[in-house]
């Protein structure tokens, strides 16, 4: 059975909806109450508590360290400051995305990793001759994501030692809680404004009751997956084993993506050295990706229309669906689209796409498929880039 | 002389339940012989004790064929497979390794002994899962000799040469080690923790001879993986009603298709005439006739007992006498007065419906092997222990439980007195292994079964108590099994075919023996 993570005794007690999901083999809310839509209007308008304490994390320390983390991650960490986090990809030697997340520098010979699958062996295995010590440092660590407009007022009352104004959009800092130390990032899954917080997990609670406590006043609420999951569409954030399936998990070749083919292409640096995939994704950059990830905009007269038919008016509103979806260009399938949603926010219904390169032009004219009563149709869409809600506060 | 049957298929064992009912399907009119009372062979369930079912050798199922299910109707026949899906170590200090359905579960136990091993264990599920589906074809095919230049056996060749050259470099490098390496350097590649490492080798010597660390017995760890595939992602499951559940469905669909079964009817010989089989005589004088006689016993009966040897052509005559069979698993079966109660998990639970492998350790499963292979009894044996009634709970009276225990090694050749005198030694030292980690095991046994190798032998006629019908090594395996020349179901005799685990693709309770010889005997029809 999935087990609770540090912040269980609250989340556990908010959790009327008692619906969970097992992430990574720790029990996630789903959602608190018996809708989420409160939960996505506080990641949007006020301040949300999300529980990301499953992570898979890692700390890599030694001499070699940052050769190990450039051997590894396709970005190039030489140039990532102390204190300084990236998010990136890293590949296997045929240049296919195995994982992806942050890395941080603690210190001139010591990062910290992110990773949403067990990647101990891979980095171990990597690090072969390094004089670096590679550890899997997960369940040190109890992690909660702080996200919405009012995180950092709420924060400003709450950490000492720390001065937020001056923390840098994926930048971190020490910083305290009363007594208790921690790790403050400007970083998070829901393209907005937001940190994540880093803690021993004997103090997890504590911090979480201190949140709680001084946020009240400003609409904090716990938020769970399905509000993370819609949040994260419109920032235009993949996900593993949805969006793109990692080398490990791939069944057959034709599965497997380059960091180009998931929209991470900005995120491959090849010109800082070797690194593990650097070959293959040279070769691939110029022989040119057979896919590429855009963001899908399905067009609502055309959905209406779909539904009028039935005599209905569009039924999309809910739950993000990670159920892929057909794209076409005339009768021909060029991609899917892998994660969708309504966004409550832009009231259009949206999605992650993956679609053959020569069909992927933004602006391009596209349909999806929608199924309107049992029957399948077809609804205009045009791709566009993401992220779809791009508030100037999630880097201020 | 006119046949009274089409076919005649010697011993009811599940192959020759398999063949009989696929014979039957195409319309062919087909008496089944069993020499013993209850049809099954080595897939049989029995009450020794009242009140208590035994399943009395085989006591898992992976790798059944889900198409015989299919073709045969067998759910329909009353054939339930139910999950088995965990595996518990116990091991000396106290602690344990259990890996279960729960991915993650098993994860976190893994990483207590390793967090390296966790991590990589789904990387080497998702291994064998690609290499079960690369051999999977050839489990499927009537093996093609590569040394004949007929052209119907240049094209298996090449179809099956086509089929390993699609892999992917990584899986086809891969395979060639899992064909050649010892399971113990095979599973070294990947992982650390000496719990896993033993349980984990264990299935590379079930039924073998072989010890962890002897080549070749990686093969053996992949045959036991097969099940994985076909879309059924619980490998290991367990019969409704015991192994003997399997052979009554088989049975129970065969005669509806129209097989006639004779129990207690042991054959004496295969009548030939002319070169040709034309029925059979059985011990009790009586002479049945037919156009085309299917042995599913072992070639040391289909060959050098039922027929006289002399008429088989030198070369192959040799080659069947040189067939291994070195029997090398025991098996005691318990009735328990109440559930066993593990030292490392006190308490009822999903590890009691699952196996419970005494495997601590690859040195510890070598060392067995050590003491096996000069012929003694082992001091600290590998055991493979499921409580059936746990997981159906048919096979015991309510709040009671039966115990099946494969043991090995159990060597069929001592060194020193005869297993007539050692079983009892031998019960022994398997219900003192076990109570090591179950504290009330020896308070709870109401009765106790011990089938040593000879015991196997004499009750299934199984050559040297060999689970198999003959070692599962690579030199015994596809177009060598059971040897050159007649590993296509055939025999130098004409109409005489053989059906049972000595031929391709071999032991374990899968069927395709049995379905592929039937293929052979209709398409020569």
């Amino acid at each position: 059975m999935p087990i609770p993570t540090p912040f269980y005794p609250r989340t556990s007690v908010l959790c009327e909806s008692h619906e969970w999901r097992d992430w990574s083999g720790y029990l996630a809310a789903s959602l608190y109450e018996h809708l989420h839509d409160r939960e996505y209007y506080a990641i949007r308008n006020a301040a949300a508590l999300i529980d990301v304490s499953p992570l898979f994390k890692y700390e890599a320390r030694g001499p070699d360290a940052l050769r190990f983390v450039n051997r590894v991650i396709t970005r190039d960490l030489s140039r990532c400051a102390m204190g300084q986090v990236m998010y990136s990809p890293w590949c296997d030697d045929a240049g296919k995305v195995i994982d992806d997340g942050t890395v941080a520098r603690l210190a001139e010979d010591h990062f910290r990793i992110t990773a949403a699958d067990p990647n101990l062996a891979w980095f171990q295995d990597c690090a072969f001759g390094l004089d670096v010590d590679v550890r899997d440092v997960s369940s040190h660590l109890a992690a909660l994501a702080f996200q919405g407009p009012s995180s950092r007022q709420i924060l400003q009352r709450v950490l000492s030692g720390v001065d937020l104004e001056k923390l840098k959009y994926y930048h971190l800092a020490a910083a305290q809680a009363g007594a208790i130390p921690l790790t403050v990032s400007r970083t998070g899954y829901t393209g907005d404004l937001g940190y994540e917080l880093w803690i021993a997990p004997e103090y997890a609670i504590s911090v979480w009751d201190m949140l709680i406590e001084h946020g009240t006043g400003y609409g904090i609420a716990p938020a769970g997956m399905l509000a993370l999951d819609i949040a994260r569409i419109e920032a235009g954030l993949i996900m593993i084993q949805i969006d793109y399936i990692s080398t490990r998990h791939a069944l057959i070749p034709d599965q497997k993506s380059s960091p180009f083919e998931v929209g991470l292409g900005w995120a491959v640096d090849l010109d800082k050295g070797n690194f593990v995939g650097r070959k293959a994704l040279l070769a691939e950059k110029s022989s040119g990706s057979k896919w590429m990830l855009v963001g899908v905009e399905v067009d609502w007269t055309s959905l209406e229309a779909q539904y009028a038919r039935y005599n209905l008016t569009p039924r999309v509103a809910g739950r993000a669906s990670r159920a892929a979806v057909p794209i076409y260009k005339g009768s021909r399938q060029v991609g899917q689209m892998t994660s969708h949603t309504f966004s409550p926010l832009l009231k259009k219904y949206i999605g992650l796409g993956t679609v053959e390169r020569q069909y992927a032009g933004i602006g391009d004219r596209a349909s999806v498929e929608v199924t309107v009563e049992y029957t399948r149709q077809k609804a205009d869409a045009r791709l566009v880039k993401t992220p779809f809600y791009n508030p100037p506060r999630k880097r201020a | 002389m006119p046949s009274e049957y089409d076919a005649i298929v010697i011993g009811g064992g599940h192959n020759g339940l398999v063949t009989a009912a696929y014979l039957a399907k195409a319309g062919k009119k087909t008496l089944l012989l069993e020499r013993r009372h209850i049809l099954g062979g080595a897939s049989v369930t029995e009450e020794i004790y009242p009140g208590f079912k035994f399943t009395i050798y085989s006591y898992v199922v992976s790798l059944f064929r889900p198409e015989i299910i299919r073709d045969l109707d067998l759910t329909r026949h009353g054939l339930m497979i139910l999950p088995l899906e965990s595996t518990l170590t116990p091991l000396p200090d106290g602690d344990y390794l259990y890996r279960g359905a729960d991915h993650y579960e098993t994860y976190r136990n893994i990483a207590r002994f390793s967090q390296r091993d966790a991590d990589i264990y789904e990387d080497y599920s998702r291994m064998m899962y690609f290499m079960a589906k690369a051999v999977k074809y050839v489990l499927g095919i009537v093996p093609p000799d590569p040394t004949s230049l007929n052209p119907a056996e240049l094209n298996g060749l090449l179809g099956m040469a086509r089929h390993f050259l699609g892999l992917e470099r990584d899986q086809f490098y891969t395979l060639v080690r899992l064909m050649t390496m010892s399971s113990a350097d095979f599973l070294s590649r990947w992982f650390e923790s000496e719990p896993l490492l033993g349980t984990l080798s264990a299935s590379g010597i079930i039924g073998t001879f072989m010890g962890p660390r002897s080549p070749g017995t990686a093969y053996v760890l992949l045959h036991h993986y097969m099940g994985e595939i076909d879309g059924v992602f619980r490998a290991w499951g367990f019969s409704k009603g015991g192994t003997g559940g399997i052979a009554e469905a088989l049975a129970s669909s065969a005669r509806a298709l129209g097989v006639e079964i004779r129990t207690q009817a042991p054959v004496a010989q295969v009548i030939v005439k002319d070169g040709r089989a034309v029925g059979v005589a059985l011990e009790s004088g009586e002479e049945l006739h037919a156009r085309v006689v299917v042995s599913s016993l072992d070639p040391n009966q289909t060959f050098l007992k039922l027929i006289d040897p002399g008429i088989l052509p030198d070369e192959i005559s040799a080659s069947i006498r040189k067939f291994v069979y070195r029997g090398s698993s025991g098996k005691v079966n318990l009735a328990l007065d109440a559930a066993p109660d593990l030292a490392c998990l006190p308490g009822a639970g999903a590890h009691l419906r699952g196996a419970i492998s005494i495997s601590p350790s690859i040195d510890y499963i070598e060392r067995a092997y050590d003491d096996a292979k000069y012929g003694n009894l082992p001091r600290h044996p590998y055991i493979d222990a499921i409580i059936p009634s746990m997981i159906d709970p048919g096979m015991a009276p309510p709040g009671k439980h039966v115990m099946s225990c494969f043991v090995q090694y159990a060597p069929y050749h001592l060194r020193e007195g005869n297993w007539d005198e050692k079983r009892e030694a031998f019960g022994d030292i398997v219900v003192n292994t076990l109570a090591e980690f179950i504290p009330n095991l020896k308070d709870i046994i109401l009765h106790r079964q011990v089938l040593t190798p000879l015991d196997i032998e004499r009750n299934t006629g199984l050559s040297e108590g060999n689970i198999f019908q003959g070692e599962l090594s690579l030199s015994q395996l596809f177009f060598l099994r059971p040897a050159p020349g007649v590993a296509k179901y055939k025999t130098p005799v004409g109409n005489y075919y053989q059906c049972g685990s000595a031929v391709h693709p071999g032991g374990g309770i899968t069927g395709a023996p049995g379905k592929l010889a039937a293929q052979v005997i209709l398409k020569d029809w």
